[in-house]
């Protein structure tokens, strides 16, 4: 009796860490799981509008704006600044596969040399210190331009992260996705909570929007801004939001929330950027 | 730097013409948050728009409109391939203008 009993509690507590340690392929399907049931009339590809492609109401004024959109100046801007030369006379383009044209969709990736998450914001930057300039500020202004461009190029393209066969890899990924799950601040909220489970619903007079689809979109034109920013300056912002002490843009654990939270849009088309309320 | 994009459509004998343009638009009231001194106003006081060569919208502006302002506005008439100019006067004296033709 003893030994049958020692085995079943043997085996069950055995099984249950297993069980709880889903891999990311799994997280992804759960997700998407979790949106279509959520949202049952939104066609899959559609959740790249976020609110817009749950709300009518606000979808159309959306449209309005898109019909000349707030970020054409900054994709204008971020297209100067992009070919334009730096001191030593080398451009962006030598950094970036296929001239940095058209890569969006790649990021952020992990690099099994360094071990760690590079995010675009990140390679634009590191660009710069390799070619002798000043690094940008991250969230807003010049960088958020470049970026804007780079994203407009690979409008259509599908996300597509990889979590290569590296312990770090997924340790990062592990990060990212608890600190989307955990509670935080003072109002001791997720970014799940609003995103996840509360998503289609109001907070005060703003409509919750889904997290499925959220960085294809990046960087994003907000009508709150009045201009562009980067991914890591909304997180900071979500972050305050609910009374938490933000984490430094481009910190490794924006970084490593990026990297989860781009995985959770594998197989969604590219449409940044995106403009906002 | 061009800072005025124009798209125009014309439909029904109507032209709808949406221009984007780039400018700080500061009202003067804000305040420099390290010298504590008011950052003088710099916006658009004076937007025309000409339909082949003839005025057809004029707009006076204050310092209650945004930073890169967008604006829409319809006239009866234009066709297909007409030119809409649009020009911007503001307070320091400058100006732009730019030159698109009616879809």
């Amino acid at each position: 009796m003893k030994k049958i009993l020692a085995t079943l509690v043997t085996a069950l507590l055995l099984a249950t860490p297993l069980a709880s340690m889903a891999t990311p392929e799994q997280d992804l399907a759960e997700f998407r799981d979790y949106y279509k049931k959520r949202f049952p009339s939104t066609p899959f590809d559609d959740f790249v509008n976020g609110v817009y492609s749950i709300d009518s109401a606000s979808r159309e004024q959306w449209q309005d704006i898109e019909e000349f959109p707030p970020y054409e100046l900054n994709i204008s801007n971020g297209e100067e600044l992009f070919n334009k030369p730096f001191a030593n006379g080398k451009t962006y383009a030598s950094c970036f596969e296929n001239g940095g044209i058209g890569i969006r969709q790649n990021y952020p990736y992990f690099d099994t040399d360094r071990g760690e998450v590079i995010t675009l914001e990140l390679a634009i930057n590191e660009c710069r210190e390799a070619n002798g300039e000043k690094k940008l500020k991250w969230k807003r202004g010049p960088i958020a331009d470049i970026s804007a461009y780079m994203a407009y190029t690979s409008r259509g393209n599908i996300i597509d992260i990889k979590i290569p066969d590296d312990a770090r890899a997924l340790a990062a990924y592990e990060r990212g996705k608890k600190h989307f799950y955990q509670k935080r601040g003072q109002l001791n909220m997720a970014c799940a909570d609003c995103h996840k489970f509360y998503a289609g619903n109001m907070v005060r007079a703003d409509l919750l929007s889904p997290a499925i689809g959220h960085l294809t979109h990046f960087p994003v034109y907000r009508s709150k801004w009045g201009g562009m920013g980067t991914t890591h300056r909304r997180y900071g912002g979500c972050n305050g939001q609910v009374r938490a002490k933000p984490y430094p843009a481009q910190s490794a654990e924006y970084r490593a929330l990026e990297y989860f939270h781009t995985y959770m849009s594998n197989g969604l088309a590219v449409n940044g950027p995106g403009a906002r309320k | 730097m061009a800072t005025i994009k124009i798209r125009a459509k014309a439909k029904n004998g109507v032209t709808t013409v949406k221009t984007l343009m780039s400018h700080p638009m500061e009202t003067g009231l804000r305040k420099n948050s390290k010298t504590g001194k008011k950052i003088p106003a710099h916006h658009i006081t004076e937007v025309s728009a000409e339909h082949n060569g003839i005025q057809v919208m004029s707009a006076n502006w204050g310092s209650a409109i945004s930073k890169n302002p967008y604006m829409s506005f319809k006239f009866k008439g234009g066709a297909s391939g007409d030119m809409i100019k649009i020009t911007w006067l503001d307070n320091k004296g400058e100006s732009d203008s730019a030159e698109a033709a009616i879809k």
